[in-house]
């Protein structure tokens, strides 16, 4: 079933009033199904993280429609997008940004609750019992809850951000780079969670990388980009064997030349 | 004998919390026409490992227990600040991995390199090929039209032109160009490359490695470079020095390293690289955390993450033990162990 359907959108931006525009996303199109996980991959500026922002609804589209479950995102009421918010969540690359050094863990993870359910709050004990469950969820103890973000390592980091977007029981997560900061022996550790978590709680994944052997562990369909648009997409296997397009090739040519020299 | 020795190099940061031993012995050799990798985790001390040898790590809060580090036949360890800042720049180049916060936004990039160029002429007045006792603006449309070459060198297309752009005139992979010819203007002996791709995307990464490829057998320049990428290790790199936590715990050529690695620290790290073909659930993470370096572990300091770990690896350091000439590794189970 199709969970999110992006439809031929198109995003520009004028800097200043009489600036050219600058066309970041063009006739972009992309079915997520439920509880795939579906990779998109290009260089720095192809407008990823621009799609992503759309997705969740951060900014409008220029032309083009996303649907969620059906329903456009731009026609919803801020009531129904602010309950629609609470099924889509996305983890960042940065764990060091973002997360804000004056909230202990426990504010921080238990923040989303705070917010969401303000119509039928939480009792305070409840919501701790939550945050100590969420933490458990990604590999973190009930010690933890009083510590700042400074006191963790990286990788325990970024497990704090992924308990903070899965503190509302999402159906759909974008994670945009969330291992790039990382060292490879960490990655290790948090891919094999997010897919722990992801046959688990029925997780849908959109999985942003510029990584193409983490895309390629991770997902089951990918989308490449270049300059705004999709230039390629399809099924993993299918489209690191026999990539149909100069850019894909040339992407997959450049990921691959060190890992033939590690694995020979 | 090697351009670059370091040997039993120690060093120790103050903190709040006590003396950290963030380099606990180093020894490392570079020879010219080599590129040796140097990798690790974060925090593993590759770094300091590099700016130690610039002697750019402030003491105090650093202190310099022990060890030499030996360039070209003398021991940096005994430079002071003058002598130091002759050697940098024009006989050690320094790329790190930032290349937008390395150039100065307020300055054109052809001042900025003319500007190393002239501090290199002063030890070494070849470097501009006009007598030393040029005038200053003589001195300055020479460094200029070296710094036009350097540019066209490492791949920037109109280097004529590009020389007037500010950095922010520029891509990150083309900034990073810049900060390559900046760094061998001066025609160093050594360049340190600390993460010089990290910052870039795939392809750019693959121009860049290439291009420092093609510099050192065209300049015959010994590097080293610092990663935690082991594929740009294994794309560019004719040796590999893998460290962990202060310690380096196996080195050699980078074939026999990758192809068969003896300490187990170098094992779980090529186990947790992604590649093709992995079935779900198969990538192997490292568990545990990096230890504490104020109170390291007593004896290897990989041992309390180690699933080979015996009673007596808590007991000292294990001393690196040669596998075959040129590969080493710093693990008392080794002897017990068939490659």
């Amino acid at each position: 079933m199709t969970l999110l359907a992006v439809d031929n959108v198109r995003k520009t931006y004028k800097p200043r009033k009489h600036d050219a525009e600058v066309v970041a996303l063009d006739d972009v199109s992309l079915a997520i199904d439920s509880g795939e996980c579906v990779g998109l991959v290009g260089e720095s500026g192809s407008g990823k993280s621009t799609l992503a922002r759309l997705i969740l609804a951060l900014e409008a589209p220029t032309a083009g429609t996303i649907s969620y479950r059906g329903e456009n995102l731009a026609r919803l009421p801020p009531a129904s997008l602010l309950r629609l918010r609470q099924k889509m969540q996305i983890v960042f690359q940065d764990p060091y940004a973002s997360l804000n050094p004056r909230m202990t863990v426990r504010d921080i993870v238990g923040e989303p609750l705070m917010i969401h359910l303000r119509d039928r709050p939480m009792p305070a004990r409840a919501r701790l019992d939550r945050v100590v469950e969420l933490l458990a969820t990604v590999g973190l103890k009930r010690e933890h809850l009083w510590r700042f973000p400074h006191e963790f390592s990286g990788g325990q980091r970024q497990r704090i951000c992924i308990a903070r977007a899965l503190a509302l029981e999402p159906e759909f997560v974008i994670l945009d780079e969330p291992t790039s900061a990382l060292d490879v022996s960490v990655q290790a550790q948090v891919l094999n969670m997010l897919q722990e978590l992801q046959q688990r709680l029925k997780l849908t994944y959109l999985f942003i990388s510029h990584d193409l052997a983490v895309i390629r562990y991770m997902a089951d369909r990918v989308s490449v980009m270049q300059s705004g648009r999709i230039v390629e997409a399809g099924a993993t296997e299918t489209l690191f064997r026999g990539p149909q397009t100069d850019y894909a090739r040339s992407l997959i040519a450049a990921s691959q030349e060190g890992d033939q020299d590690i694995f020979g | 004998m090697a351009l670059l020795e370091i040997r039993d190099l120690h060093l120790s940061m103050r903190s709040y919390d006590g003396e950290a031993h963030v380099l606990n012995g180093i020894d490392l050799t570079v020879e010219r026409g080599q590129i040796r990798g140097l990798v690790g985790e974060t925090g593993c001390g590759k770094s300091l490992t590099g700016l130690s040898i610039s002697r750019l790590v402030p003491t105090p809060p650093g202190r310099y227990a022990r060890g030499e580090i030996i360039f070209d036949g003398r021991d940096l360890m005994a430079f002071d600040d003058r002598a130091m800042r002759k050697l940098r720049g024009k006989h050690i180049g320094m790329i790190f991995q930032d290349p937008t916060t390395n150039l100065n936004p307020a300055f054109r990039v052809g001042e900025q390199l003319a500007d190393v160029a002239l501090h290199a002429a002063v030890s070494d007045a070849d470097i501009l090929g006009i007598p030393t006792a040029a005038s200053r603006r003589e001195k300055r449309a020479v460094a200029h039209r070296l710094a036009v070459e350097m540019l066209r060198k490492v791949g920037i297309r109109d280097p004529d032109l590009r020389v007037r752009d500010y950095p922010h005139q520029f891509s990150g992979g083309m900034r990073q160009r810049v900060l390559i010819a900046m760094a061998l203007i001066g025609r160093p002996d050594l360049l340190i490359a600390d993460e010089p791709t990290t910052a870039l995307d795939v392809t750019v990464q693959a121009q860049i490695l290439k291009l420092i490829q093609q510099l050192v057998t065209e300049l015959d320049l010994a590097v080293l470079l610092i990663t935690h990428n082991l594929g740009v290790v294994a794309q560019i790199c004719t040796d590999v020095s893998v460290m962990y936590a202060g310690n380096i715990v196996e080195e050699g050529d980078v074939a026999s390293v990758f192809k068969a690695p003896r300490h187990p620290y170098t094992a779980a790290l090529l186990a947790a690289v992604p590649r093709a073909h992995l079935e779900r659930g198969a990538l192997k993470g490292l568990p545990g955390v990096v230890p504490d370096l104020i109170k390291p572990p007593q004896g290897c300091r990989f041992e309390p993450r180690c699933a080979l770990a015996i009673a007596a690896c808590t007991a000292g350091r294990p001393p690196p033990v040669a596998i075959e000439p040129g590969h080493s590794a710093a693990c008392i189970r080794l002897t017990e162990r068939p490659a």
